[in-house]
């Protein structure tokens, strides 16, 4: 399928190959379900130690499935994930535990993301309990060392999630998943659900912790913006499957997916007279269902340059140069 | 406007640098912070009907633990010179045909009648928390056999088997006690069984097993108490239906046997002298009823308490 390796020259620290992952739909009480919603349809990529790694798309194109895979709260379908050279991806619960020190995330939803039953600093200890870290009086320090780090006072030790705002519930979030000293943390849409003055501090604090700490990130979103500003790399998904994946300059400058023109096109332009001239590049129709997909290039219904080939055969990741991925017929 | 640049010229660097952000305002809560029980308890402590439903049964059961000590006579004394006596200042509720006073009788039997009711509702509580919390969150074929199983329970007729429990292992408080818990737990089972399928999929679940936290732990630390509500409130009314059930039983004839008393039984007694001496009759009812009273109300109130939706 792929003509290109997509991993960069050093060793990643965490790699995707052909990573899928398939929900069976109206599961029956006998026997197995016979339709599969492919919400990651042969994904592959690689992050290397250090960057951050931007993963946008449209709701439902699997961003959010593929960062929950990565981390394994779901096990692949097919494929393989990779971290620091170690296969993970069918590990169990057990021997999963040393990741999961290293690997962290971060939920879209802060009010949803915190037991509502939890002090905080039980929520922060949590990880550090579940491992056995910090035993006895140093978890207690540890917790509030964490809610220093993130900017929140340490004696909000003893609050409960609901009397904090949706910013400082996603720093406790943030705490929570440092607590363990993770190197790699998902970000899924850590954002989307803030106020546009508390995304920014959020945004900048989530910087100040990579510089302090040499944290990796996975940044998934559908702000265009955001993930331009922080990511170093970053790839486009649509139903399931990356359709671009390029240097964050190349990307915003140089995209050559018919997708990926069309979104960012959609994404919104901070000066007016600029926005005025932008082109907007309208797309027509719905995104199609991800259940049983039809053979063919997932985006040729919706695609304004559509060749009678997009139907027949879908097209592979292929190198342009430079570290640009691009899967699209029309680029040969 | 006119802006003088003069008075901007010597602006000092610090008046740049960003607020720490710990100090900001707009992230201070007014609202003193209270946690969640404090929450149910202040919402409880505004419903009368619920208060009152409290205090009744508080006096009920200290009355239950401390009267029999108080009064002079024992439940089983038996004192035929002073048979079937009305309500007097020696004995307040009267006595029965034996002699033996009724008032101790009714206290005595409260006691019976609230540790079948918490007995009962404890282990109801511990079985159905447990069977419907498997069931619902290891989901798939194993909720689908635990709930079959269910519904074959629920479909055996039970009169019928507490009736056999009763004979196989006699009439004692365990038996009944047993017999009541065979299959009441049901109903608690299904609430935690719905209420966890819907939060394991939540996003501190998925959280939690993030740490690399076992599926009984995060069941335990997690799942369980967020829907403390629902099966605080189904306990709750288990309690009364588990000590009418036990009256009704004791009443029909089967249950505790004399001289032990429960409300059931003493209104038993008093079916052969009902038209002659009523009060023999009216006393344990009237028990019967203020306590399930006091306890539907205490339900209704939890249940009201719980509901997130009424926060203010």
């Amino acid at each position: 399928m792929i003509h290109a390796s997509p991993n960069p020259p050093s060793a990643p620290l965490v790699e995707a190959q052909n990573l899928c992952k398939y929900f069976p739909v109206r599961a029956r009480f006998f026997g197995k379900s016979r339709h599969l919603l492919k919400a990651v349809d042969g994904v592959s990529f690689a992050i290397e130690k250090g960057e951050t790694f931007g993963l946008v798309g449209e709701s439902g194109c699997g961003k959010t499935t593929v960062g929950r895979t990565l981390v394994r709260l779901y096990e692949p379908t097919a494929g393989a994930i990779r971290y620091d050279g170690q296969d993970i991806s069918h590990l169990n619960r057990a021997a999963l535990l040393p990741f999961r020190r290293r690997a962290q995330m971060i939920f879209q939803d802060p009010y949803a993301s915190l037991d509502p039953r939890m002090t905080v600093g039980d929520i922060i200890a949590e990880p550090l309990r579940v491992q056995n870290l910090y035993p006895g009086k140093a978890r207690d320090a540890r917790a509030r060392e964490l809610l220093a780090l993130v900017g929140l006072k340490p004696d909000h030790i003893n609050r409960y999630p609901h009397e904090f705002s949706g910013g400082q519930r996603q720093r406790i979030g943030l705490a929570r998943a440092l607590a363990g000293n993770p190197e790699f943390i998902v970000c899924d849409e850590p954002i989307s659900a803030l106020d546009v003055s508390i995304q920014a501090q959020v945004v900048n604090m989530l910087e100040a912790l990579q510089d302090q700490f040499g944290l990796t990130y996975l940044f998934v979103s559908h702000d265009l913006t955001m993930v331009r500003h922080i990511s170093r790399r970053v790839a486009v998904m649509y139903l399931g499957a990356i359709v671009e994946l390029a240097p964050v300059a190349v990307l915003y400058k140089h995209m050559q997916h018919p997708y990926t023109q069309a979104l960012l096109s959609a994404a919104p332009v901070a000066d007016p007279r600029r926005a005025a001239q932008a082109a907007r590049i309208p797309l027509q129709g719905d995104v199609p269902t991800p259940i049983d997909p039809p053979p063919g290039c997932l985006f040729r219904g919706r695609c304004p340059k559509a060749v009678p080939r997009c139907a027949q055969e879908r097209p592979a990741l292929r190198d342009l140069g430079g570290g640009h991925l691009c899967a699209c017929h029309l680029l040969e | 406007m006119h802006i003088d640049p003069e008075a901007y010229a010597n602006l000092p660097a610090e008046d740049f640098a960003p607020l720490g952000d710990a100090d900001r305002e707009n992230e201070q809560i007014a609202r003193p912070s209270t946690t969640y029980w404090q929450d149910v308890w202040a919402r409880f402590r505004r419903d009368p009907l619920a208060m009152a439903g409290l205090c009744v049964l508080i006096l009920v059961a200290l009355a239950a633990i401390f009267g029999p000590m108080l009064s002079p006579f024992s439940y089983e004394d038996v004192d035929f010179l002073n048979g079937d006596m009305g309500p007097s200042s020696a004995h307040w509720f009267g006595t029965d045909r034996l002699g033996r006073d009724i008032f101790v009788r009714v206290l005595y039997g409260a006691r019976i009648s609230l540790t079948v009711g918490v007995v009962a509702a404890v282990i109801n509580l511990v079985i159905g928390v447990l069977y419907g919390g498997i069931a619902g969150f290891i989901g798939r074929r194993v909720d689908m056999v635990l709930m079959r199983i269910v519904d074959i329970l629920i479909g055996l007729p039970s009169l019928l088997y507490i009736i056999l429990i009763m004979m196989a292992l006699g009439s004692s408080i365990q038996s009944i006690v047993l017999a009541l818990c065979f299959t009441s737990w049901i109903g608690t089972a299904r609430v935690v069984r719905s209420e966890v399928m819907m939060l394991k999929s939540s996003e501190y679940a998925l959280a939690a097993r993030l740490t690399g936290a076992s599926d009984f732990d995060i069941l335990l630390h997690h799942l369980i108490p967020n829907c403390m509500g629902p099966i605080i409130v189904s306990t709750a009314f288990l309690i009364p239906s588990a000590i009418f059930s036990e009256a009704f039983l004791a009443f029909l004839g089967i249950g505790i046997q004399v001289p032990m008393a429960s409300w059931g039984t003493l209104a038993n007694e008093a079916i052969a002298a009902l038209s002659s001496r009523p009060y023999q009759m009216f006393f344990p009812v009237a028990a019967i009823c203020v306590t399930m009273f006091s306890l539907n109300f205490i339900g209704d109130g939890l249940r009201d308490a719980l509901d997130p939706r009424l926060k203010k």
